[in-house]
């Protein structure tokens, strides 16, 4: 790639005293306060209901899956689950903002920007369930869930490279935890990002807790947002639990990225409620008195609370969406646990795509009559 | 025809492959302008421009997984690493992304890549740029890992590996690089990925090895030759997935099997092949299973890795000791 043209050298001047060469801050910005109240005047899409009932909509939808899948977890029905509870205007936010060719790269918390992105629930509850069918889904070009974290950020520049190169007019999005942050991919996708002005948007979900670690022992740095800024690139914070902020801050990003402006880092900052996945208790390392407060910052109620005072929500419109979205996601739960596994050749059958020699002769190992007994 | 070396040979592949499909773009550590620091890449930034020969940030890590980004859109990446010691970063992005992508999406995404890297030692570089790592990328399934032994190989193969629409890691012998000289017809012929090479018939003993000290297993089989002893050598190339009949049909024949491979012994995969003898072969053997292989030692400095690397006088040690049972 030919260098970013507007890569700015600073000029060693050669004086004796010593002299800032670099200055940066970083803001963070919010529209709607715990109360729903706005706090100052709303980006224009916050003036059209149907948008602001959209946002509420999808932040219940993600809300009613996390519950359905916790409580078939909890009942043996689903594998290990990464609850997002608290977190759903991240998510929901992020992906109402991008257009629907643009590309995302989530970590594990963000099934509300996958659902919003054309995921079904269907295909969510078959990833967590155990089945890789859950990732080859029918809707949507995004890339699956990564489990390993930091690990698809890089992912992501390559795939604002393609964009790039193609000259299409498209934006990568990674979203990542605080924890990725302190990982080299992250500082690698980034440096990479900025030398290239990559269309990528990096956004973090900074939940207070990489498993049991809290956000002040992960870093020194003030802000999560900064760690853009070595890089060359713009980062800013928004509150994570204010879906308008998120949304706003995020799509300014994705059309200054889409523009060729390059790439921008949005930390949102937002709590886990609940523990890190199934298989942890936070209860180990985080009193309850420190996860209380936390509620009354809950995303969705904020948003219903801002709904109702402009006229725009009424009792009877939330519970027929209570109701709609537990409809939904009942259906999408029953079909998941009526589906049968997949048979065990397919197990070989994605490994390469033309099975290898050596590979068949292992698919008939596992699938003849020793089968039940082989390792 | 003309007659070109191993690096040549990369070179001359990895511009015919650029030249047949605008999808494939090289990044990498100073393989632009440089042309790489094995002069690998040497012109392709000048002919095809600098957005297919792309001089990335130096970060290995970084490297692989853009390249896993690109290959899920339709690219077809060829990344070098600038040595094998500095291509543990990359193990990451290939073992967690790069090989499972396939599986994992139900092929929905896919991920045809290329990690090219200079391999092995004997040519008297700095610490860490002489290991064999190849066993490291032989554990990963979806993986194909592959070694050329010479221009023509090199050729063939690479052009396979980038054409392959799974990822492929390819390992070149450094000390092959500029060893010798032979005809390579640019006519975008590939070689499979499938098979072993018999580079050598004979009905003796079989010699089973892959990449630089293929030169001295040669040696070794010519100087058996000259006593009287038939070796059969052969080329694993692609050491992933393996080509096991075409060993065991050798030894079948010979009875008597060395394994000669840089690498260290333990874990190395002279032991998958020992260990697919004793499964499907035993029955064929005359002797034991041999391995002639680098010690279990950190691969040490210039001034001692003649000691390190397999000998001609070492494989020939184990092959008169293969020999010797009646």
């Amino acid at each position: 790639m030919p260098p970013a043209p507007d890569l700015h050298m600073t000029a060693i001047s050669g004086e004796a005293e010593a002299s800032p060469v670099a200055r940066f801050e970083i803001r963070y910005s919010r529209y709607l306060d715990e109360s729903g109240k706005a706090l100052r005047s709303l980006p224009d899409f916050a003036r059209d209901k149907a948008e602001l009932v959209a946002l509420y909509k999808a932040m219940v939808l993600a809300r009613a899956f996390d519950a359905k899948a916790m409580a078939l977890q909890r009942t043996g029905r689903l594998g290990t689950f990464a609850s997002a509870l608290g977190q759903e205007a991240v998510a929901v936010g992020l992906a109402a903002a991008m257009r629907a060719e643009d590309l995302l790269l989530p970590s594990f918390r963000e099934h509300g920007a996958q659902l919003w992105r054309g995921v079904s629930p269907y295909e969510l509850f078959l990833f967590w369930g155990g089945d890789e069918r859950g990732s080859a889904f029918s809707q949507s070009h995004d890339f699956p869930i990564c489990v390993p974290v930091a690990t698809h950020v890089p992912h992501a520049a390559g795939v604002a490279l393609s964009f790039k190169l193609r000259h299409e007019p498209r934006v990568a999005v990674a979203v990542f935890g605080d924890g990725a942050t302190s990982k080299g991919d992250v500082a690698e996708a980034l440096n990479v990002a900025g030398a290239w002005r990559l269309p990528v948007v990096f956004v973090v979900n900074n939940n207070g807790w990489a498993i049991s670690v809290p956000r002040v022992q992960q870093t020194a740095a003030e802000t999560l947002a900064q760690k853009a800024i070595a890089a060359g690139i713009d980062g800013e914070q928004v509150d994570g639990n204010d879906v308008v902020a998120v949304r706003e801050a995020t799509g300014r990003a994705l059309e200054k990225a889409r523009r060729g402006g390059g790439p921008h880092l949005v930390e949102a900052i937002t709590y886990r409620l609940g523990d890190h996945t199934t298989a942890d208790d936070a209860s180990r390392y985080r009193p309850d008195a420190e996860v209380s407060p936390h509620w009354a910052q809950d995303p969705i109620a904020r948003l219903r609370r801002h709904l109702v005072d402009r006229d725009w929500w009424q009792k009877a419109d939330e519970e027929r969406l209570i109701a709609e979205a537990a409809a939904t996601i009942e259906e999408a739960a029953g079909r998941y646990l009526a589906t049968p596994p997949q048979p065990a050749e397919t197990m070989f059958e994605y490994t390469y795509e033309r099975l290898p020699q050596d590979l068949a002769r292992q698919r008939e190992r596992a699938l003849g009559p020793a089968a039940d007994t082989a390792g | 025809m003309p007659e070109i070396n191993l690096v040549q040979a990369v070179n001359l592949a990895l511009a015919r492959a650029m030249a047949e499909d605008a999808n494939v773009i090289l990044l990498g550590e100073d393989i632009g302008v440089d042309g790489g620091v094995f002069r690998a890449t040497e012109g392709l930034f000048e002919r095809f421009g600098p957005e297919r020969v792309l001089d990335t940030p130096l970060a290995e890590n970084m490297i692989a997984g853009v390249s896993v980004g690109l290959a899920s859109q339709g690219f077809r990446p060829v990344a070098e690493i600038q040595f094998t010691g500095f291509i543990h970063p990359t193990i990451d992005q290939l073992a967690n992304h790069a090989s499972r992508l396939r599986t994992r999406t139900r092929g929905r995404l896919t991920c045809p890549m290329v990690v090219r890297s200079p391999a092995g030692g004997g040519i008297r570089a700095i610490e860490h740029h002489s290991e064999s790592v190849e066993a490291f990328f032989t554990n990963i399934p979806g993986l194909r890992v592959v070694i050329p032994s010479s221009p023509a190989h090199a050729y063939g193969l690479l052009l396979s590996a980038i054409r392959d629409p799974d990822p492929v890691v390819f390992l070149e012998p450094t000390r092959l690089y500029r060893a010798f000289r032979e005809e390579v017809e640019d006519d975008g012929a590939s070689l499979p990925l499938d098979r072993c090479f018999v580079l050598r018939e004979g009905g003796d003993l079989t010699l089973v090895s892959w990449g630089g000290p293929l030169k001295e297993t040669l040696a070794a089989a010519e100087r058996l030759a000259s006593e009287g002893v038939g070796a059969e050598v052969i080329d694993v190339a692609t050491l992933k997935p393996l080509d096991g009949d075409t060993i065991l049909a050798s030894v079948a024949k010979t009875g008597r099997c060395v394994i000669v491979h840089e690498a260290p012994l333990t874990g190395g995969f002279g032991g998958e092949i020992a260990a697919r003898l004793a499964e499907e072969g035993l029955t064929s053997l005359l002797a034991p299973v041999a391995r002639v292989a680098g010690w279990d030692t950190v691969m040490p400095y210039a001034r001692l890795e003649q000691h390190y690397l397999p000998s001609e006088a070492r494989i020939l040690a184990a092959a008169r000791q293969a020999l010797s049972y009646q």
